[in-house]
């Protein structure tokens, strides 16, 4: 079981979250202007990596916030934890 | 390749059997090859299998980045079945069953394959609609599922309690005999032994670094661990690691890899005579030959490669099938593994074509492309042969994420299996 580093609540098990899958994916302002690959491109496809994922994380059993963090997807260490809306921490240097 | 038949086990008993050769070479890498698969996995063996005996494409290699069959092919848990909802799945599924019940003659390798029944439990009455319309489903395709009362399904499973009382009441189950279990191992050495003997070279720890791309984009070679190899036509059937590969010719994929994790129990002497699922409690066991029985967990919630899943996965599962058979409370567990799976948005495999002209891909088979394998090595062959699907794999397009043309077997394959 993981610990996850909840920004508001400090370190916790695991089973207190719901991973919600890639991070810092924007939804379309408006999904009628694309084509359908753009729109299976945002739907679909992930960068799915071996290395620093950024991802979501829902604190369901805690203080019920979302916030983004960095996982190593091998060691599955957590690198970061980071507010939602802030700018990934590792930004230009994504896919070590 | 020296064929098993009684005479030469016979006369392999005489000397203690150590005159039997190996079973496929070891050889260099060559130059040159027609067709590469990248992974050595059971659908990529047998991929390079179909190549050679119905296309007549022996300059063939698979290339392995580990052992054969280190994989997933030697992970999971061997269930077989081709009851799924859809037309399409139905069929690519039925395609592999079909090919499943004569493979051991074909290989001349026992691949263990034990029609034994796999028995679905419903639990709720939304469990019984839904299995329902499972059975009616597949007899409309022609695929043998049946619904049992939960007398017959005790019957049929003596194990099986369908007590009032039970924590999880058994309200009937749906029963496909033809499905069962076959022996993953035997299934990555059999495919090997055959696909080698027609010329095929299996070439283990080489892995796939990178492509070199030729006029229009289109593939002209692969850069590996063990030098640069030319080629025109590749597969990539390389499963948890699908991504990772992809991304290499410059490719996204609709695709997220998860550990999913199975365990064993002890051997004990036959107990158990089937495969029983629950959808509901999410869970499924079986008894191997060998005797212990084989129980399947679910996959972590976060992307992973770490081939290691949470222990709270496996706990829950155990508490489930504790729930279900509590005779099973006292056994030891033996040991807990993971694998990586490929898993797709609608839970559907993607067979065929890539945008780039040259690379084709065999993936997203997640928790459940065993029970396709000589099905999928079929079709994929068949389709990097001829350069257009086989009409089994044609629905299967990774063009249907654009589309929109989905085939959504997310309630079928609710269980890992
Ligand atoms: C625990 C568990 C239980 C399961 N239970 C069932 C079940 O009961 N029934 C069922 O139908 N399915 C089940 N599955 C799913 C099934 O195991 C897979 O769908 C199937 O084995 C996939 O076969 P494959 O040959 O495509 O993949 P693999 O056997 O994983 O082969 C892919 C190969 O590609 C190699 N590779 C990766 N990257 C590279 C590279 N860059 N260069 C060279 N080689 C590379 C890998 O080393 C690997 O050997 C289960 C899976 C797991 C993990
Ligand atoms: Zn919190």
């Amino acid at each position: 079981m993981l610990l996850v580093n909840c920004p508001y609540c400090g370190a916790r098990p695991e089973i207190e979250f719901r991973c919600g899958g890639e991070a810092h994916i924007a939804r379309p302002v408006q999904p009628s202007a694309l084509d359908d690959e753009a729109w299976a491109e945002h739907l679909y496809f992930r960068t799915n990596p071996k290395g620093t994922h950024a991802e979501r994380w829902l604190h369901v059993h805690g203080c019920g916030r979302w916030f983004n963090a960095l996982r190593d997807t091998v060691s599955d260490a957590f690198t970061a934890s980071y507010t939602m809306g802030e700018q990934r921490p590792d930004a230009g240097k994504e896919g070590e | 390749m020296r064929r098993f038949s009684l005479p030469t086990l016979v006369a392999g008993a005489l000397n203690a059997h150590r005159s039997w050769p190996r079973q496929w070479r070891d050889p260099e890498p060559k130059a040159y090859y027609d067709t590469v698969i990248v992974g050595g996995g059971a659908h990529g063996l047998g991929t390079a299998y179909y190549l050679a005996k119905e296309y007549g494409l022996t300059n063939v290699a698979v290339l392995e980045k580990g052992w054969i069959g280190g994989g997933n092919s030697g992970r999971n848990t061997t269930i077989i079945r081709s009851n799924y909802l859809y037309d399409e799945s139905a069929s690519l599924y039925e395609h592999a069953l079909k090919l499943w019940e004569r493979l051991s003659d074909e290989l001349n390798y026992n691949i263990m394959y034990s029609a034994r029944g796999v028995l679905m439990l419903a639990h709720t009455v939304h469990d019984v609609q839904s299995l329902k319309r499972h059975v009616y489903a597949n007899r409309l395709n022609g695929i043998d599922n049946e619904w049992l009362t939960p007398a017959e399904a005790r019957a049929f499973c003596p194990p099986l309690d369908i007590s009032a009382g039970a924590r999880y009441p058994v309200m009937g189950a749906a029963l496909q005999r033809r499905g069962g279990t076959a022996r993953h191992d035997a299934v990555v050495w059999g495919y090997a032994r055959s696909a080698d003997a027609m010329g095929v070279d299996i070439i283990q720890n080489c892995e796939v670094l990178g492509f070199t791309r030729g006029s229009g984009g289109a593939v002209s070679g692969l850069e590996t661990t063990r030098g640069t190899i030319r080629t025109r036509r590749v597969g990539v059937v390389a499963a948890g690691h699908t991504s990772v590969v992809m991304a290499r010719a410059g490719l996204r994929m609709p695709l997220e890899s998860f550990p999913l994790q199975a365990l064993v129990s002890e051997p004990v002497k036959p107990v158990f005579p089937c495969v029983v699922m629950s959808n509901a409690v999410h869970a499924y066991i079986s008894q191997s030959d060998k005797g212990e029985l084989v129980i399947g967990a679910g996959t972590d919630q976060y992307v992973s490669y770490s081939q290691q899943g949470g222990l709270h996965i496996t706990t829950h599962t155990l508490e489930a099938i504790c729930e279900l058979f509590p005779q099973f409370r006292r056994m030891k567990t033996m040991r807990s593994w993971a694998g990586i799976v490929d898993v797709t948005p609608d839970r559907s495999p993607i067979i065929g074509k890539t945008p780039v002209p040259g690379l084709y891909v065999n993936c997203g088979w997640g928790t459940g492309g065993f029970k396709a394998t000589p099905g999928s090595a079929q079709v994929f062959a068949h389709t990097l042969a001829t350069g257009e699907p086989h009409p089994v794999n044609a629905p299967f397009t990774l063009d249907r994420f654009r589309t929109g043309r989905l085939i959504d077997e997310a309630a079928a394959a609710a269980v890992a299996h």
